[in-house]
């Protein structure tokens, strides 16, 4: 029996998540709610995964685990609108129009750069495809739960998307010419615009298509069915208002383009992302009725990125767009809470406004602000637990939770390190693994794919052969 | 009373764009002269920190510090009540002024010159005093940076500047500091990106990795035996003459262990690897990257080699590191005894966050006063200017920044900025454009 029992807490101490109190009770906390304002000495009580109840003084069943939280400060997980984490690819460059691609196929669950992220209090993720053609593959939103399988990860409910890119990336503008190789229509913004014109009209086209087939079907039964179209089914989506469109872009024009285009076909963009120029058509992109994901402060690291300035987020937000800061980045999204402090050292956000900009406004950019983005109760229990003001540079996370379960917490890290110390030196010793004599091949490792580059890096590195 | 210090503080911003002239404005610089900080809480990071204090600024230097200072007749006077004054910050590790787009404009690109030797290349040659990323850098109250070139194996000589001046030698504080030395990374196989890599030979790695070392190596030793025929000749001009060599005449100073050299190297090998072959060289070096640091900091200790840490928000470099381990680094550095400043490593762009950097370092285990030691202080003792920069001191360069808060803080913003003893306006190419644009209806 002893040995039994053994072994049941190495098996849940090796598998923390998987185990969990369906009742946690955090005490004494500083809640920011971020849609009802701060909270202080207040608790959160979470039950099966949801919030259910927010205020002073609760109580909990005797078996909850209950957590002081005196000092600290409770906010919602953050979710980053702009992901590449556990792709195992990001770019099917091969064609102006990848409507046809989908990230879903390509989740990598045990990504450890998604660990990193619940360290940063991260919780929800924008799966997005790159940014190589004008029309992209689709996306997927993500719940970080890491260590569960790829398809425990997918946001039930969130609103299917599609990635579409205009500017530098689209037009190859970093990849070298090929003597002999034709390059890839398009070259120019022109025809960027001219790619996805293309596609809509072909779209509206093929939706007609299929709804003169439906109506017709409804009296004649043995009616033969058009064929479908994979690249244009998901367009179909968008002109039915059913995918979002989240459209990478830079530049001024680039961005106007794409609102006129899309109200001449009858579609909305939900988000322009990066959107560096968007400050300067900022009424433009409020009058569509668009969001805008941005960057806090990057810069000039391409043409298209020379006017970007850091009142972007400010002055977007002020003409009423629906404003989030992403990351684009493993490494960024660890610090989206420092990212979303900046519009308040630049441009004078509010601290609620500046809050929103990595939780309520990302999760109404993906059509999941029902469920997320907020502490109130009925919402799913994604949050983390803070030692200080999550704006303060001085800040870290303790412990995150999504639908309820902790996923990170940084002493139960601590505590697992000179364990995981061994077991490095252990393996180090194994046979297998000792460094191969001079002159023998070194171990045929897998590397995995640069981590810290956005997606706009990516594009670059693949083309190169 | 009440009302006059509203309309005091009202006033502050407004003072503010009275002193000196606006620098965006190619071309201008604000003079010099007297000025003096009042009542406010003066951190000047090689001491206390001062409540109440005055700083008095005359000639681009700072002339006195205290509480009991006397406002200099004629000097233009800051009311800091609830105000701060620190040091500008430093960062040790940029290519400051050498890029302005990195990607798609190549015309704009300076770091790197043709061939693995240029050890006269010279970052001061090329610095562009009217890049845009000066001012954007400054006005988040960077003051100075060290920018150096990166290519090749001897990739040149970085330069302590200033970021203010209208052309390089306005703007030099030790025009060539360093010579900069990219350590030969051993091992690394190329590409990476994805799936399984054809793996190197170990063998072809190893002797590859010896090639590049001996390339330096026998530069060095040519640039000795140079430095000896040239002394030789002083001595004696009935030698024969040697000819002039614009390459190894810069060495010299360096392989004499007389000026610094930097080695760029993360990983521990090659920061073994570099401390060995400085011992052998009897170089003086500083250690540039370091992610690898905190493995090695016994040794750097041992040899007082110190490290300018420009990882501090790279991602771990192994699946398996702890997620906080390049967090954590400076604190490591720090209990070890080992000497550090904390970069941001970046060309340009990004070196206006270079408190953030040291701020989450305090996150993860450094004291704040070390953090804000990081950026100041410990940066300017690497660089051999402590006497000048790093701290608020009499006799000290006048660069200042004014806070209206803690320095490493996001939220905090610059209020007032001296370069030089020189009043910087605080104003950017973000600013204006941010003007040109907040109110388009």
């Amino acid at each position: 029996m002893k040995k039994f029992l053994l072994l049941f807490v190495v098996l849940v101490a090796g598998s923390a998540v998987h185990a969990q109190p369906n009742e946690t009770l955090i005490k004494n906390a500083t809640v920011l709610t971020v849609t009802r304002g701060t909270l202080t000495n207040t608790d959160v009580l979470i039950r099966n995964g949801k919030i259910a109840g927010v205020g002073k003084n609760l109580t909990a069943s005797a078996n909850a685990q209950v957590i002081d939280a005196t000092g600290k400060f409770v906010m919602p997980g953050i979710i980053d609108a702009h992901s590449h984490s556990m792709l195992d690819t990001i770019n099917e460059g091969t064609l102006a129009v990848t409507s046809m691609v989908r990230t879903e196929d390509v989740l990598n669950p045990t990504d450890v750069d998604l660990y990193r992220g619940l360290a940063g209090g991260v919780t929800t993720l924008n799966l997005l495809h790159g940014s190589a053609n004008p029309i992209g593959g689709l996306n997927s939103v993500v719940k970080i739960k890491y260590g569960r399988p790829a398809s425990e990860f997918l946001f039930p409910g969130a609103m299917p998307g599609i990635k579409f890119a205009l500017g530098e990336n689209v037009k190859r503008s970093s990849s070298p010419n090929t003597p002999g190789v034709t390059r890839r229509y398009p070259n120019t913004r022109m025809g960027v615009e001219e790619v996805i014109r293309d596609a809509f009209t072909r779209a509206r086209d093929y939706k007609r298509t299929w709804d003169e087939y439906r109506a017709a079907s409804a009296k004649d039964k043995n009616l033969i069915p058009p064929r479908r179209d994979l690249q244009l089914e998901p367009l179909v989506e968008i002109l039915e208002g059913r995918r979002y469109v989240h459209a990478h872009c830079y530049i001024a024009s680039e961005i106007l383009m794409l609102i006129n285009l899309a109200d001449e076909f009858g579609f909305k963009i939900k988000t322009f992302q990066h959107v560096l120029e968007g400050y300067k058509v900022a009424k433009e992109i409020a009058a569509h009725g668009a969001g805008a994901s941005i960057f806090a402060d990057s810069w000039g690291y391409k043409i298209e990125a020379y006017d970007a300035i850091p009142y972007n987020a400010a002055i977007m937000t002020r003409a009423g767009v629906v404003v989030s800061m992403n990351s684009d980045s493993d490494e960024r999204a660890r610090r989206l809470n420092i990212e979303a402090a900046k519009a308040m050292h630049w441009g004078d956000l509010t601290e609620e406004q500046a809050l929103k900009l990595i939780t309520l406004n990302p999760a109404i950019q993906l059509g999941i602000q029902e469920r997320v983005g907020s502490i109130e109760v009925g919402k799913d229990a994604d949050l983390a637990i803070w030692n200080a003001h999550p704006f303060s540079v001085y800040s870290r996370v303790d412990t995150t939770f999504v639908d309820g379960a902790v996923y990170f917490d940084r002493a139960q890290d601590l505590a697992r390190r000179p364990e995981l110390a061994k077991e490095r030196a252990t393996l180090e010793q194994a046979e297998p693994n000792k460094p191969p004599a001079r002159g023998a091949q070194s171990p045929n490792t897998p590397r995995r794919r640069p981590t810290t580059r956005t997606d706009d890096e990516i594009d670059e590195l693949e083309e190169r052969p | 009373m009440k009302i006059l210090i509203t309309i005091l503080l009202i006033c502050v911003p407004a003072f503010a764009q009275q002193i000196g002239n606006p620098t965006t404005q190619q071309g201008v610089i604000p003079a010099r002269g007297v000025f003096a900080i009042r009542n406010a809480r003066i951190v000047t990071v090689s001491g206390a920190d001062i409540e109440n204090g005055t700083v008095v600024i005359r000639d681009g230097k700072i002339e006195a510090v205290g509480t009991t200072v006397n406002v200099p007749a004629g000097a233009q006077s800051i009311d800091g009540r609830g105000l701060s004054v620190y040091p500008g910050m430093i960062d040790a590790g940029t290519n400051m002024g050498l890029v302005e787009v990195p990607q798609g404009a190549n015309g704009t690109v300076d770091t790197s010159e043709v061939g693995e030797l240029n050890p006269n290349a010279k970052a001061i040659t090329a610095v562009n005093p009217h890049s845009a990323h000066i001012a954007v850098t400054r006005v988040e109250g960077i003051t100075n940076t060290l920018t150096a070139p990166t290519g090749g194996l001897i990739s040149g000589q970085a330069a302590l500047i200033n970021l203010l001046g209208t052309a390089p030698k306005e703007m030099a504080v030790v025009p060539q500091f360093a010579l900069v030395i990219n350590y030969p990374r051993v091992g690394f196989g190329g590409g990476g990106f994805g799936g399984f890599q054809a793996p190197p030979n170990l063998a072809e790695t190893l002797s590859n990795n010896e090639r590049q070392v001996e390339q330096i190596r026998k530069m060095l030793r040519d640039a000795e035996a140079y430095g000896r025929t040239l002394d030789a000749y002083e001595k004696d001009k009935t030698l024969p003459r040697p000819d002039r060599n614009v390459v190894l005449e810069p060495l010299v100073p360096y392989v004499r262990g007389e000026q610094p050299v930097i080695f760029r190297a993360d990983r521990e090998a090659e920061i073994r690897g570099a401390l060995k072959f400085a011992e052998e060289m009897k170089l003086k070096p500083i250690i540039l990257g370091g992610n690898d640091a905190w493995k090695v900091a016994s040794l750097l200790k041992e040899k007082n080699v110190p490290v300018i840490l420009t990882g501090v928000f790279s991602l771990p470099s192994r699946e398996d590191d702890a997620y906080d381990i390049l967090y954590e680094n400076p604190a490591k550095l720090q209990q070890a005894g080992v000497r550090f400043a904390i970069s941001t490593g970046d060309a340009g762009a990004e070196v206006r966050n270079l408190a953030q950097y040291a701020g989450m370092a305090a996150a993860f285990g450094l004291s704040k006063a070390d953090a804000v030691k990081s950026v100041t202080l410990y940066p300017a003792q690497i660089m051999n200017v402590a006497d000048r920069l790093g701290s608020i001191e009499p006799g000290k360069m006048a660069n200042l920044v004014v806070t209206d808060g803690d320095l490493l803080e996001i939220r905090t913003r610059i209020r007032y900025l001296f370069i030089d003893g020189r009043p910087v306006v605080l104003t950017s190419r973000h600013t204006e454009l941010n003007d040109a644009f907040k109110n388009r209806k």
